[in-house]
């Protein structure tokens, strides 16, 4: 019966139909997500589980300095990832949404996105060879003579690590920017030329505030997955780039250690949204709706 | 002037993106073990070393299951969740989706360890490649949705009421009307959720069983310096499959965009 009227609206068919995807969602995310907060407050003793209450996750966390060494590490790495991944993304999106003709603009787009979707693992393995002591870049500067010495500065440390996850994550960050640039109605940068201002104090005043919606979402976008990655540090960061990421993935399959894993991985995602929000909130007054 | 300065800037950028794959192919045919210049020759037997690997295919048959399964119901729940986006509101429909469309902004390893516990520790329920694929399904469920989106919302909403004035069911206007609209962007989607299972690593790694895909087995590999150039060879084919699969992806997305009418605006998000 009640199936029967929900059909009669259209908003409640549009309800039917969401049913299935929404009914996924819950029991694939919502259902685990509890279920690791639930486990962050027990404890595990090889493959035994113990179920009584305790805080003692989240005390080991406090109380021992690696953790928040690598969750601070790890904050560090997303921080430095966001801020090079959007500054040098930022240009990008400008000149396909201001400086290439219409048609194509999908194309250059297209171009983008590709090393995006192909062999993550590979890509960043071939940094390695990019990067490394015997790599493209230090081969390079020495057969130019820039360089005598390899430059050992750029491989298996927090830099390193920090160059491939800019580079994975660049697609990411230039696709929203490029929306927000693309909504910009072109006739308010006349009207400011008209009234005087140059071209820099243009782009400062009008261009720059207008696509803040699309600049903040580039760097959510960006921040928030990459405190997730594990496979970069592992691959590029030696012994003194590992993040928190490598320690959730060693507690949970190397140490069989899951309560404390969920307690970790619990930490570091409250961790990044509250920097996220607190970021969102800095940033306000950008984001409002102008009608 | 200020437009050629970004362009050479813009190239540069693509050179930046480019420049692990285009190595790829460069490694995949050099006659040496050692991943590093100078190169040592011109050799296939690295592509050769692909064909007699039987843990390789077996892998690889592995990951083109989960990506295919993940294709079909990625694109089943995307084409449900996009067809409702595009009717009308519902009390709760913005933070519903928003909730389905999480995935995408969440830390993968979040994902893999959540679903970690509850498959093991409360269902007790062995990891295979079904495991995998309903993690995948997750994530990719999302990139459908916004595929799928671009398709829907552009449907004149006067075409389905004609159909329907004109005597056919919903579901019959749904099939010859909507649907052939949207196939263009159904096979959009169905490409690039294929390529992200394809290549995903993070959460295959957690949720693998006995049976490694495609990446998991790479990631083994990549830890034995003698096997690198197989997986040079091994990337340089994946990468040409790739592209053929996102060319064809964006093709059909493009002429979607066509059959509805519409300028086309950018890319795939």
């Amino acid at each position: 019966m009640a199936r029967f009227r929900w059909g009669q609206s259209e908003g409640g068919r549009a309800a039917l139909l969401m049913a299935p995807p929404f009914a996924y969602a819950l029991l694939l995310l919502a259902v685990p997500l509890l279920a690791i907060i639930l486990f962050s407050f027990w404890t595990q003793d090889f493959m035994d589980v113990n179920t009584t209450f305790t805080l003692d996750n989240y005390r080991e966390i406090i109380t021992q300095p690696i953790y928040g060494l690598l969750l601070q590490r790890s904050l560090y790495v997303s921080g430095c990832v966001t801020i090079v991944t959007v500054l040098l993304a930022y240009p990008i999106a400008y000149f396909v949404s201001f400086h290439v003709d219409p048609s194509r603009k999908s194309i250059w787009l297209f171009l983008i996105t590709i090393p995006f979707w192909t062999s993550y693992l590979i890509r960043v393995f071939l940094w390695k060879v990019i990067l490394g002591y015997n790599g493209v870049v230090n081969s390079g500067l020495m057969g130019l003579g820039v360089i005598d010495e390899p430059l050992t500065f750029i491989l298996y440390n927090v830099n390193a690590v920090i160059i491939t996850l800019a580079h994975a994550f660049a697609p990411f960050a230039i696709l929203p920017i490029f929306v927000a640039l693309e909504k910009i109605d072109r006739s308010l940068l006349e009207a400011s030329q008209d009234l005087g201002e140059t071209r820099l104090s243009t782009f400062f005043r009008v261009t720059l505030p207008l696509s803040m919606p699309g600049l903040v979402a580039a760097v959510l976008i960006v921040f928030i997955p990459t405190i997730g990655d594990y496979v970069t540090p592992e691959l590029m960061g030696g012994a003194g780039g590992k993040l928190i990421a490598n320690m959730i993935q060693t507690q949970f399959l190397a140490l069989n250690n899951a309560p404390l894993g969920a307690a970790l991985a619990l930490v570091a995602m409250i961790c990044v949204t509250a920097i996220s929000l607190l970021f969102v909130f800095l940033n306000r007054r950008w984001l409002r709706g102008r009608s | 002037m200020k437009g050629s300065g970004l362009k050479i800037y813009a190239i540069a950028y693509l050179l930046f993106l480019y420049a692990p794959i285009l190595l790829l192919p460069i490694f995949a045919f050099n006659d040496g073990t050692i991943i590093a210049f100078p190169l040592q020759g011109f050799t296939t037997k690295w592509f050769g070393e692909l064909w007699t690997n039987k843990a390789l295919h077996d892998a690889v048959g592995n990951s083109l299951f989960i990506a295919m399964m993940t294709a079909i119901f990625a694109t089943l729940l995307g084409v449900c969740a996009a067809r409702a986006g595009a009717m009308a509101s519902f009390p709760g429909k913005k933070g519903i989706t928003g909730f389905i469309m999480l995935p995408l902004v969440l830390p993968e390893i979040i994902v893999a360890v959540s679903l970690l516990i509850v498959l093991r520790q409360v269902l007790d329920m062995q990891l295979s490649n079904w495991t995998i694929i309903m993690a995948h399904v997750l994530i990719c469920t999302p990139f459908s949705i916004a595929i799928l989106n671009g398709a829907f919302q552009n449907i004149d909403p006067a075409l389905e009421e004609a159909a329907l004035d004109l005597g056919e069911t919903r579901w019959s206007a749904f099939r010859l009307v909507i649907l052939p609209l949207v196939v263009p962007g159904i096979i959009s989607s169905m490409l690039i959720s294929f390529t992200i299972s394809l290549d995903e690593f993070i959460i295959a790694f957690f949720l693998t069983g006995s049976n490694p895909t495609m990446p998991v087995y790479i990631w083994g590999l990549l830890r034995f310096p003698a096997s690198l150039p197989v997986v040079m060879a091994l990337g340089t084919l994946l990468v040409t499959l790739s592209i053929v699969l996102l060319a064809t992806a964006e093709y059909f997305r493009r002429r979607g965009l066509a059959r509805a009418g519409i300028k086309d605006s950018g890319g795939f998000l």
